[in-house]
């Protein structure tokens, strides 16, 4: 396996007239969690299908594992799992017959198809139902059974598209916790899309940015929040002994923006990239007794906000 | 190839008619077909349906309206259903999805024709045997084997290629359904159209022509004839089935 999961270069898409994707360059290690975060309509699904070769490009390349989707489709389906944009479950065949039908389909061994459904029927608390026609569940049970389907064969890469559309809160999370140990324990590459960026700015090592078919922006959480929150950074440091020329030396500082005093509290507006630590050897310097400093930066769905409304 | 043509069909039979989903509707589907074609239309026909080479028209036309019923839902049906695109993403080879798919319905078309033919025989013993033992001349026999299988597997093709470009199930059925009555309206209506023999009625110009052949050499050339369609039709399918189309569509 190359260090590289996936790769994509220029990879461009039309529909007609429309450039549903425009120009990707991409690079996701291999075994960590990406999230491909975008508006409906950004050009994610696209993406998605043009990695596991369900369609082909108009422009550019890409590769999965190695393998150029386009060329060598078979190879690379072999090695992905996926859920897609709908479950994709027959819902006239049970629980158990739709991961027969998959397992047979990966060419799992009988006694590794029916120790891997039980494993994962039992994991997502489906076991006691299995025999029941998927028609007749709830979107999340059949979402929960859609996500075992997708990791039926143990794949070193796994797309998932919208994975906790239509689960609850709690399951929502579980599935967050189940992906991220995956990743950790078994190295496996997790791409998903997600509207719940906060879920994503937890569990994704990187995130992707796209709207109308344009990568906006690629990174950590971290670093994308750094770099798009409108350009400050938001501190708060409580403490006792502020003195006015303490304040005032503070003001003159160029990365300062703005500072409120509130007793034993202090509120400080900084640009985006500024350090808060010379600040703190300022202040101590300047005989104020610091006891907590709190460094609130804007959360992935205030950069990603910010980033849309730039470009837009 | 074979395991994976093995698994669709799996698929295909479950889904269609063992399904915990569809069972009881199916069960009932299936007793009304046993009861038209094995009970009904054996009484009604009486001997003629062991005796006339005419009874080929039966052989032929049971497995195409069984087949229809199951091979429209085939891709149509995975498309409406939003199953498609996620069978296309696995590791499957698109010949096995399709071969997969052909073999279930001619398995279904064929398989329930036969026993129709062995129920019907059955009745026609019972009904109008009077103590006399009434079986197929052994030509017929074989011929209305090899013939209804042919037939099944050209429906099957026929049925894959619609469906692999219908949106809908219900599109898919209505395009069959025009496809199969020009298969049979076409070819009778070229055969009252023979000046030299007598039509006394719609049938009777097809009945003098089987009579007067040699038998033999005209089912085999049928047979052949029938063959070659059918692979052209099955490769035609093959043809068409292209993942990035199917996804589109």
């Amino acid at each position: 396996m190359s260090a590289l999961a996936i790769r994509t270069i220029e990879l461009t898409r039309d529909f007609g007239p429309l450039r549903a994707l425009d120009s990707l360059d991409l690079e996701v290690p291999a075994g960590i969690v990406f999230g491909f975060l975008g508006p409906n309509g950004s050009g994610k699904t696209t993406t998605i299908r043009l990695l596991l070769g369900l369609l082909e490009p108009t422009r550019g390349r890409a590769e999965v594992l190695g393998f150029d989707p386009t060329r060598r489709g078979a190879e690379v389906r072999a090695r992905c799992g996926a859920l897609l944009e709908h479950s994709g479950l027959y819902e006239r065949l049970s629980a158990a017959d739709n991961l027969e039908f998959y397992g047979r389909a990966w060419r799992l061994k009988p006694a590794e198809r029916k120790a891997r459904s039980r494993e994962l029927l039992m994991h997502f608390g489906l076991w006691d139902r299995r025999h029941e026609a998927v028609g007749t569940w709830s979107r999340g049970m059949k979402q929960k059974l859609a996500v075992a389907r997708a990791l039926l064969q143990r794949p070193p890469v796994i797309f998932l598209d919208e994975p906790t559309a239509g689960l609850d809160p709690v399951a929502a999370a579980a599935l967050y916790q189940d992906l991220s140990s995956l990743a950790k324990s078994e190295g496996t590459t997790v791409f998903l899309t997600t509207h719940n960026l906060a879920e994503a700015e937890k569990l994704c090592a990187q995130v992707g940015f796209i709207r109308q078919g344009r990568l906006l922006a690629v990174g950590s959480p971290g670093d994308l929040c750094y770099r798009n929150a409108a350009g400050s950074l938001h501190a708060e440091i409580t403490g006792r002994g502020w003195s006015e020329e303490a304040l005032t030396n503070l003001r003159a500082r160029p990365e300062v923006m703005a500072i409120e005093a509130q007793r034993d509290r202090l509120q400080i507006e900084l640009h985006g990239r500024a350090e808060l630590a010379p600040l703190v050897a300022q202040l101590v310097h300047a005989g104020v007794s610091i006891e907590e400093v709190r460094k609130g930066r804007a959360s992935l769905e205030e950069a990603f906000l910010t980033l849309m409304e730039e470009k837009q | 190839m074979i395991a994976d043509v093995w698994t669709v069909f799996w698929k295909e039979w479950k889904e269609f008619l063992l399904a915990p989903g569809s069972l009881r509707g199916n069960v009932q589907h299936q007793l009304l077909l046993i009861f038209v074609f094995a009970v009904f239309l054996p009484l009604e026909t009486g001997r003629t349906l062991v005796n006339s080479p005419l009874a080929l028209g039966y052989w032929a036309s049971v497995p195409m309206m069984l087949v229809n019923s199951m091979v429209a839902d085939a891709f149509a049906g995975e498309r409406e259903r939003h199953t498609l695109e996620t069978l296309l993403s696995t590791r499957m080879p698109d010949r096995p999805i399709l071969y997969g798919k052909v073999l279930a319905a001619v398995a279904y078309g064929w398989g329930a024709t036969m026993v129709s033919q062995v129920f019907g025989l059955i009745v026609v013993n019972v009904v109008h045997g009077h103590g006399q033992l009434l079986l197929y001349p052994p030509s017929v026999a074989v011929a209305g084997v090899v013939l209804s299988l042919l037939i099944a597997g050209l429906a099957a093709s026929v049925g894959s290629l619609v469906s692999l470009r219908a949106a809908t199930v219900r599109h898919a059925v209505q395009t069959l359904s025009i496809v199969t009555l020009l298969f049979w309206l076409v070819p009778m209506l070229g055969l009252t159209l023979i000046p030299t023999v007598p039509a006394t009625g719609a049938l009777a110009p097809a009945d003098v022509a089987l009579r007067a052949a040699d038998r033999a050499v005209a089912l085999v050339i049928l047979t052949a004839v029938l063959a070659a369609i059918d692979m052209g039709l099955l490769a035609a399918a093959a043809a068409r089935f292209k993942r990035s189309r199917l996804v589109l569509d």
